[in-house]
């Protein structure tokens, strides 16, 4: 098998894993739909805008989170902006931690949301370190002149 | 019922496309205003509207919408007496004026209530839909948005014209509903399998027509609303 089929080979197996396992929902494919000579890297910008925006919100979570008098309201405001933003961009795992964690500031129960807000890193990184993975894999395919394989 | 109007108008809109054998097509300077304070959800839909070729402003907050239109209090209109926006989209949960707030801005202003207004959220929760709907929305798309949602919108508010020998571009929405007000309304009941934007999201009402509970509409003139409440009396 040459280079280009062996990646693109490789790019699929991985990107059904990653449906798979539930670290991407049908959104992801959404988003793939949006993507066209006009506009070539939509994915990546749409997803790095959410790293961007997820570091931030972990961030003013954890902040939130360790203040003497949590304001649940705050933290729910936050968590509720997780969960659409990962909604939006098909990241399943992260979104399900979120739906969990705004159950938690609802009981206003400081040891779930504490449990969830590890939680929630730990699936942000997670799928994070697929997506860089996905977008490397794609770039090796396109550098070595193949065109990427679309999942219907 | 509101809703049960809208479900009507959509049993409607594809027996309209079967009988003219109209392909649904994309609008042509189509300019609307997309309302969202999420980075991300506002570069989606910017994109969703981009590639379903309509213009598009993004902006932050109702607040920032109301300026763009020249309704905010604080500023006086700028230069926006010529703007024209055909379609509001906007995020209901927004920190500030919620979408909802920013709905009924629009609707209470002489010179944009017209425009019809869609409300996404990612909560699907019937009251909210029915509020939005009772307060004149013309749609509630349940988030994430995906290009099929906004192509039906397209579809339905700006699709083809049809009347082309006037040398005028109709609205297919307006001439749908003075179709619809002059001829009777479906008697079936509209089955919620038929109706893919808001059965793809799993309502929990049951499909079968409930008992018209008269609602208070703000006021009678907008086309929407007579025709929201003339279905309501079959």
């Amino acid at each position: 098998m040459d280079v280009v089929s062996q990646l693109q080979r490789q790019f699929l197996d991985f990107t059904t894993s990653l449906y798979r396992e539930g670290f991407l929902d049908d959104q992801f494919v959404q988003l793939q739909k949006l993507q066209d000579e006009s506009n070539p890297e939509f994915v990546i910008e749409v997803v790095s805008l959410f790293f961007e925006d997820s570091e931030k919100l972990l961030n003013n979570l954890s902040t939130a989170l360790q203040q003497h008098i949590v304001d649940y309201k705050q933290v729910d405001a936050l968590v509720h902006q997780f969960k659409g933003s990962s909604s939006s961009i098909g990241a399943q795992r992260v979104k399900n931690v979120c739906v969990s964690f705004r159950n938690y500031c609802e009981e206003k129960n400081v040891e779930g949301c504490f449990r969830c807000l590890q939680q929630v890193k730990h699936e942000y990184h997670l799928v994070k370190s697929r997506l860089d993975a996905l977008f490397k894999l794609e770039q090796q395919i396109l550098a070595a002149g193949g065109s990427v394989p679309m999942i219907a | 019922m509101a809703r049960d109007g809208m479900f009507s108008r959509w049993r409607r809109t594809e027996k309209f496309e079967g009988m003219s054998g109209l392909s649904p097509s994309d609008c042509h300077d189509v300019h609307v205003l997309a309302v969202d304070d999420s980075l991300v959800d506002r570069k989606v839909i910017e994109r969703l509207l981009k590639i379903t070729s309509c213009k598009v402003t993004a902006v932050d907050s109702g607040r920032r919408a109301l300026q763009f239109l020249g309704l905010d209090e604080e500023k006086s209109s700028v230069g926006f007496d010529g703007l024209k926006v055909d379609l509001i989209i906007t995020d209901y949960c927004m920190p500030g004026m919620t979408g909802y707030e920013l709905l009924k801005k629009i609707k209470g202003s002489s010179t944009f209530r017209e425009v019809p207004v869609v409300i996404m959220s990612s909560e699907n929760v019937l009251a909210r839909i029915d509020s939005c709907l009772e307060e004149g929305a013309e749609d509630f798309i349940v988030k994430p948005v995906k290009l099929s949602d906004v192509k039906r919108l397209k579809d339905y508010m700006f699709g083809e014209d049809l009347i082309q020998g006037e040398g005028q571009v109709v609205n297919k929405r307006k001439l749908q509903e003075a179709c619809e007000i002059s001829s009777s309304p479906s008697s079936s009941p509209p089955s919620i399998s038929s109706l893919s934007p808001l059965s793809s999201q799993s309502l929990s009402s049951s499909p079968s027509p409930r008992s018209s509970s008269p609602s208070s509409p703000s006021s009678l003139d907008s086309p929407t609303r007579r025709l929201k409440m003339t279905n309501c009396d079959t």
